[in-house]
C-alpha cells in the first residue's frame, strides 16, 4: 500500500529537518539551505538538493542519508536531484542553525563577508581583514585568522586572543 | 519497486547542449575547462600530507577538492554535449594523454611550494576573470550556472593565492629568491592561456565563452598589482609562448600523472568502492 502514500510536502520538509549534516550534526539539512525544494513529478516524490562546495565528500552522504530518511517514513517512490543555480548561500543558513553552531564550538557565517577574489589585496591595504568573528567560546571579538581553510572545505581556522581557543569559523561564500 | 535515480540534476534548458553542429567544438572546449581543473586539482592534491605547515597542507588539499568538484561538472557535461555515454568518470580515467586538453602551465610538477602557489596564482587570476565573465555573460545557461558555483570556490583561491604570493615574495632574502625563480619559470607558460584557436572562435561566435585575448588586460592587472606588491619583477613580455597543451600537445610531466591517476581503472577495469 506505501504506493498509494503521497504525503503533503511540508511533512516532508518536517520530516527532511530531522536529517543531520554529516559533518555538523547539530544543524539539519533544512537548516542549512541545501534542500531547495520538494515537489512531485506524477507519483515520484521529487527532492533537490544543492552542494555546498562544489567538491564536498559529505555530498553524497547527504544524498544517502535523506534517501534513508524518507524509505524510512514509507516513501519508496521518490527521486534526488542536484540543482546547481543558484548556487548555495551560507546567507540560506537559518538564524536557529547559526545559534546551533555556536553552541557547538563553530562561529557563524558573518553575512555579506564572501571573497570578492579581492578580497585580500583590500585586507592588506587597509591592514585589517575587514571581518570581525566572535569567539563561539567566551565571546571575544579579538580573534584572528590562522588559515582560511579549516577541517571542512566550508570552515576556516580561526584562534582566539583572548581565551585562546582556536575554533572554526563556517566561512561565508 | 523503489525508483530512485540518485544525482539526476535538475538543470535548465540549454539548446547549446543538444546543437549537433556546435557539438565537436563544444565538448573539446567543456574538456578544456574539466581538464584544466582536473590536472592542476591533481598537482595541487600532490602535496596532501606533505605541506610545510599543517595548515597550509589542509589549504592545499581543499582548494585540490573544490577543483575536482569543478572537474566532475565541467566534464559530466562534456560526456552529455558528446552524447556517446561517456561520463566525467570515464573523461577523466580513460582517456590517453593526447586526448587531454588542458593548459601546459597546469600539468608541470608542484616543484617547490613557491613553484606550487605561484602557478596557483596565475592560474587563479585567469580562472577568476574566465568564470566571472562566463557566469554573467554567457549564453549557455548551462555553463553559466557552473560557472557561478565554481567562481564562489576561485575567489577564495585566489584571495589565499595572492595572499601568500604576497607573503612569500616580500618575505625573507631566500622566500623572494624562489619566488622570483618561479614566476620565472612559469611566466612563458602563461601565454598559452589567452592562445585562441578555431575551438574558441567557435564558442566565442556562439556567445558561449568570451575572446581569451579580451581576458588578457584584467588578468595583466590583477597579476601585476600583486607582483608589485609583492616585490617581484614581471618578467618582460614573453618573445616565447609555450603551449600546445589545449590541443593535446603535452609535455612529458602528463604522462606521469594520468600513469598515476589512472592505474587503477586501468588495472581494474569498473572498479568502485
Ligand atoms: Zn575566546
Amino acid at each position: 500500500m506505501s504506493t498509494t502514500l503521497h504525503p503533503a510536502p511540508d511533512e516532508v520538509w518536517d520530516w527532511l529537518s530531522e536529517v543531520p549534516d554529516p559533518e555538523i550534526p547539530v544543524v539539519s539539512v533544512t537548516e542549512l539551505g541545501i534542500v531547495r525544494d520538494v515537489s512531485y513529478d506524477g507519483d515520484t516524490l521529487v527532492v533537490a538538493v544543492t552542494p555546498t562546495y562544489s567538491g564536498c565528500p559529505a555530498t553524497a552522504v547527504i544524498d544517502m542519508m535523506i534517501e534513508d530518511k524518507l524509505r524510512e517514513k514509507g516513501l519508496d517512490n521518490l527521486r534526488l536531484e542536484r540543482r546547481l543555480s543558484p548556487p548555495w548561500s551560507t546567507d540560506w543558513v537559518t538564524e536557529e542553525a547559526r545559534e546551533k553552531l555556536k553552541q557547538f564550538g563553530i562561529a557563524p557565517p558573518v553575512d555579506g563577508t564572501a571573497s570578492t577574489g579581492m578580497s585580500a589585496k583590500a585586507a592588506r591595504l587597509s591592514g585589517e581583514s575587514g571581518l570581525t568573528v566572535a569567539c563561539p567560546r567566551c565571546g571575544s571579538k579579538n580573534t584572528e585568522r590562522v588559515s582560511q581553510f579549516g577541517s571542512t572545505p566550508c570552515k576556516a581556522a580561526w584562534r582566539c586572543k583572548d581565551c585562546l581557543e582556536p575554533f572554526d569559523y563556517f566561512k561565508c561564500i | 519497486m523503489a525508483a530512485l535515480e540518485t544525482a539526476a540534476t535538475s538543470v535548465p534548458e540549454d539548446s547549446f547542449v543538444s546543437d549537433a553542429s556546435l557539438r565537436p567544438a563544444f565538448f573539446e572546449w567543456l574538456c578544456r575547462m574539466g581538464d584544466n581543473a582536473l590536472i592542476l586539482g591533481h598537482r595541487t592534491s600532490e602535496w596532501c600530507g606533505h605541506g610545510p605547515v599543517l595548515e597550509e597542507d589542509i589549504a592545499l588539499a581543499n582548494t585540490a577538492l573544490d577543483l575536482i568538484g569543478h572537474t566532475q561538472m565541467w566534464l559530466g557535461l562534456a560526456g552529455e554535449v558528446e552524447g556517446e555515454g561517456r561520463d566525467a568518470d570515464k573523461l577523466a580515467y580513460l582517456r590517453d594523454a593526447m586526448k587531454f586538453r588542458n593548459l601546459l602551465l597546469v600539468e608541470l610538477p608542484k616543484g617547490d611550494m613557491a613553484v606550487t602557489m605561484m602557478r596557483e596564482f596565475l592560474f587563479d587570476a585567469f580562472h577568476y576573470h574566465l568564470l566571472t565573465w562566463l557566469a554573467d555573460n554567457s549564453k549557455s545557461p548551462r555553463v553559466a550556472e557552473i560557472a557561478a558555483k565554481a567562481l564562489k570556490e576561485v575567489s577564495y583561491h585566489l584571495d589565499r593565492a595572492s595572499d601568500l604570493v604576497v607573503r612569500l615574495g616580500d618575505g625573507t632574502e631566500e622566500s623572494h629568491r624562489r619566488m622570483q625563480d618561479a614566476l620565472d619559470l612559469l611566466w612563458a607558460y602563461s601565454g598559452e592561456m589567452f592562445v585562441g584557436d578555431e575551438v574558441d572562435a567557435a564558442m566565442t561566435q556562439a556567445g558561449i565563452a568570451p575572446d581569451l585575448e579580451s581576458l588578457r588586460g584584467e588578468w595583466e592587472t590583477t597579476v601585476r598589482d600583486v607582483l608589485k606588491e609583492a616585490t617581484l619583477a614581471m618578467p618582460a613580455e614573453a618573445g616565447f609562448v609555450h603551449k600546445g597543451g589545449k590541443q593535446g600537445r603535452h609535455t612529458e610531466h602528463l604522462g606521469f600523472i594520468l600513469a598515476e591517476m589512472q592505474f587503477l581503472q586501468r588495472a581494474y577495469p569498473g572498479a568502485s568502492w
